[in-house]
């Protein structure tokens, strides 16, 4: 079990490695099917480590397997050792099989990209990094698969590096990975502090005799971590990063901005549950924050224009969920609905890809229109990721939100409040949702959309940035010539369909009162955890009802807003112009981050810059050490005359002095 | 005769060669001064045994001689390859060395 389990992590560093060094040896195209073997022989190796784990006794799913100490000093023991538990097992499963099928679509969908073979490379490092922090067995091996996550995904982000706003992008991202990094190291610290540990397993066992419940230090600790998760799961308010995001290649914002990397917060805090238990004041405020986010970005994705946009804000709402959940004691729940996010959330962004390549590139909802009849298999997988997002029974997304909720109902108190926002989030994503591809796939087909049915893929006349318009080149940098839709690479139409399949039966796992497997297989992880709200079937009929209900209810009044009266969005856009400007401004959150951090930050590294380092370091200090060493080496210069004589001279006059010096004495 | 006046020989000697190698510009005369500041202090030296009545100073004396004609071998040898070089012979224009 335990090497199957290494071969999870192996595969794809092997492939990453093999890309990158037969990167002008291969020809090209083979290295995206290295890229997809590596990573489905991760996924096979998941099975079997999955079904290994089965095999098991209650007691002993959770293995500790270490290749070997990398450094023991100061009583930490740093091995390089993964934890193979429920938990992580899920984690790769849903890891490397999205992974494999989001390779399998770019196999078609980067192929005319001359940056084809570091694409793979990135990729498959990527699912390494991923692999790596949700298989780590201790704090310092998470803190570096949760460094390498947030380089993959700069690298990524950037990947067409000409172009100025995915660069922007790229940075922004990675400053406010960054920023979690320093919150996860900080939060280390104070768990090493208390508990003299690292390893998962030994910290956990500790952690109630170290600590006090809601002991400060803790609390401190845990909110570090907090800060860390919400970074990576941009969560208000570290999203700001997301939505910029989607300046990358659409497979990889199916894959590390909504699928897997975005969810490594939510695995965090699930991870990390005996400390939140331990501090539920912090484990509070994450699940605050989480019911803020889910909500700011539902608001957002009802105006955002762009497609891939809207498909991000969706994305942190449905984060914000299942933090909200983890941070609440659902972890069963919140993991249940990382899967099924997983699904059909990749599914909605493959789809997307699609979509943009028919467009020619472009990105923006308002030219879009009429593609039903054009792209019957991308509309096809649209409406089942519609379907499954807003929760409409029976697919994937309808259970695992419910159970969430149904959580949230069940421990009562202020968990009410919680519960309440969860439904009108769960309302107001039925709406972005369904706007999107009503508006996308119905009414008057476009130009785009006319070509595509008798045949023709449309070309932008020339290449350009779909973010501001700019003219491009196809050379690297860029994206490439041709586009690819997913009507006609079967490589895309099988990972899409696969997906699809997974989005409509994801929530098999777990249906109330039906199957309970999801809840058993994650049991050993959570048995420690003391947070059990007790079965409310009342609650459960209640809340599968309402979430039916406002799914449905939400799809029907997009349909009347954007299909039956065409207009009214207009119309209400007046009527509520503040609201709606306060959301086309996303909140305002970059101004105020702007406002508050960037600028007193520019602030003071241009007053360091010109007062503090030109004036006292340049000035005072290099200036005056330097200034003092010239007047000093100046006056004795004037001993080096270069006149033997006066050598001589003062030679003599030196021996003689001591001489003298010697008698005067002596006498 | 009183030992005394074999050292005031010898300072006389010593300080006419300091003397001559402060004051004189040609290097050639420099060396012989320099030689006779050295002659002043062999003399010095043997006067030195004589009063302590043992061959100490003698043999140091035999030693400074024996580094003098060194001496006088590499500086009539610097001299010759100054000429040699047709640079001028005198120490006052040699002053590359002046920082």
């Amino acid at each position: 079990m335990t090497t199957s389990a290494w071969i999870v992590l192996l595969a794809p560093l092997a492939g990453f490695l093999v890309i990158a060094l037969t990167a002008k040896v291969l020809p090209w195209r083979a290295h995206g099917w290295i890229g997809t073997l590596a990573i489905a022989t991760s996924f096979a190796a998941a099975v079997a480590t999955l079904i290994a784990l089965q095999g098991r006794g209650e007691e002993e799913r959770q293995v500790v397997s270490s290749a070997w100490d990398y450094a023991v000093a100061g009583g930490v023991d740093a091995q390089l050792s993964i934890l193979i538990d429920p938990l992580s097992v899920l984690m790769i499963c849903v890891v490397s099989g999205v992974s494999m099928l989001i390779h399998l679509y770019s196999v078609a969908y980067m192929a005319s990209d001359r940056g084809y073979s570091r694409f793979f490379a990135y990729l498959n490092f990527f699912v390494f990094s991923m692999l790596l922090l949700v298989l780590a067995a201790n704090f310092l091996l998470l803190i570096i698969g949760w460094a390498f996550v947030g380089a993959a995904s700069y690298f990524l982000i950037s990947f067409w590096y000409r172009r100025t706003t995915a660069t922007a992008a790229g940075i922004k991202a990675f400053v406010i990975n960054v920023l979690g990094d320093v919150g996860l190291v900080l939060g280390t610290f104070f768990i090493l502090r208390g508990t003299g540990s690292v390893d998962f397993l030994q910290v956990f066992e500790r952690i109630p005799e170290a600590f006090a419940r809601n002991d400060g230090d803790l609390v401190a600790g845990a909110l570090l971590l907090l800060v860390g998760a919400f970074a990576k799961s941009a969560q208000v308010p570290f999203h700001t990063w997301l939505p910029d995001a989607m300046e990358g290649p659409t497979p990889v914002s199916a894959l590390i901005h909504a699928a897997t990397m975005v969810t490594a917060g939510v695995y965090l805090i699930a991870r990390m549950h005996p400390i939140f238990e331990q501090a539920p004041a912090a484990a509070d405020v994450g699940a605050i924050l989480g019911c803020a986010t889910l909500i700011i970005a539902a608001t957002i994705g009802l105006v955002v224009t762009d497609l891939k946009r809207v498909i991000a804000y969706s994305t942190m709402s449905q984060i914000g969920y299942m933090v909200m959940a983890v941070s609440a004691g659902a972890y069963v729940a919140g993991l249940f609905h990382l899967m099924t996010h997983a699904f059909f959330k990749a599914l909605l962004f493959m789809a997307a890809g699609s979509v943009i390549s028919a467009m020619g590139g472009e990105q923006n909802l308002d030219r879009m229109g009429g593609f039903k009849k054009a792209m019957p298999f991308t509309y096809g997988c649209f409406i089942i990721g519609g379907l499954a997002l807003a929760g409409v029974p029976p697919f994937s997304g309808f259970f695992s939100k419910d159970d969430i909720l149904l959580v949230m109902g069940e421990e009562g108190g202020w968990h009410w409040v919680l519960y309440a926002v969860g439904y009108v989030g769960a309302f107001l994503t039925a709406i972005y949702t369904w706007r999107m591809i009503f508006r996308a796939f119905w009414g008057e087909p476009v130009e785009q959309a006319r070509e595509l049915e008798h045949g023709h893929l449309y070309h932008a006349p020339e290449p350009f940035n779909p973010a501001n318009g700019e003219i491009e080149d196809t050379d690297v940098g860029f994206p490439g010539p041709e586009h690819h839709i997913a009507e006609r690479a079967w490589t895309m139409k099988v990972a899409m369909a696969a997906l699809a399949v997974l989005a409509i039966v994801g929530g098999i796992v777990l249906i109330p009162h039906t199957t309970t497997w999801l809840e058993t297989f994650l049991e050993p992880t959570f048995a420690d955890s003391t947070i059990h709200p007790a079965e409310n079937d009342s609650l459960l009929l209640v809340g599968l009802v309402l979430g039916a209900v406002l799914a449905l209810g939400g799809i029907f009044i997009a349909y009347t807003v954007w299909v039956r009266r065409p207009g009214t969005s207009a119309q209400w856009q007046a009527r509520f112009s503040g609201l709606h400007k306060l959301f086309v401004n996303k909140w305002y959150f970059d101004e105020a981050i702007d406002f508050l951090i960037v600028r007193p930050a520019a602030w003071f590294g241009r007053w360091g810059q010109q007062t503090f380092e030109r004036v006292f370091v340049n000035g005072t200090l290099v200036g005056g050490t330097s200034g003092i060493v010239r007047a000093g080496s100046a006056a004795v210069r004037a001993a080096q005359s270069g006149f033997l004589r006066a050598y001589a001279a003062l030679l003599l006059l030196g021996v003689v002095a001591v001489g003298l010096y010697f008698l005067i004495q002596s006498a | 005769m009183s030992m005394e006046w074999y050292l005031v020989v010898s300072a006389l000697i010593f300080s006419i060669g300091a003397g001559g190698v402060l004051v004189r510009r040609n290097p050639l005369v420099i060396l012989l001064c320099l030689e006779l500041m050295l002659n002043g202090s062999n003399l010095a030296l043997v006067t030195f045994a004589r009063m302590h009545g043992n061959g100490d100073g003698q043999i140091f004396a035999l030693i400074v001689m024996v580094v003098a004609a060194c001496e006088v071998a590499v500086g009539l040898g610097l001299i010759v390859a100054i000429f040699r070089r047709r640079l001028p012979i005198d120490v006052d224009e040699l002053r590359e060395l002046q920082g």
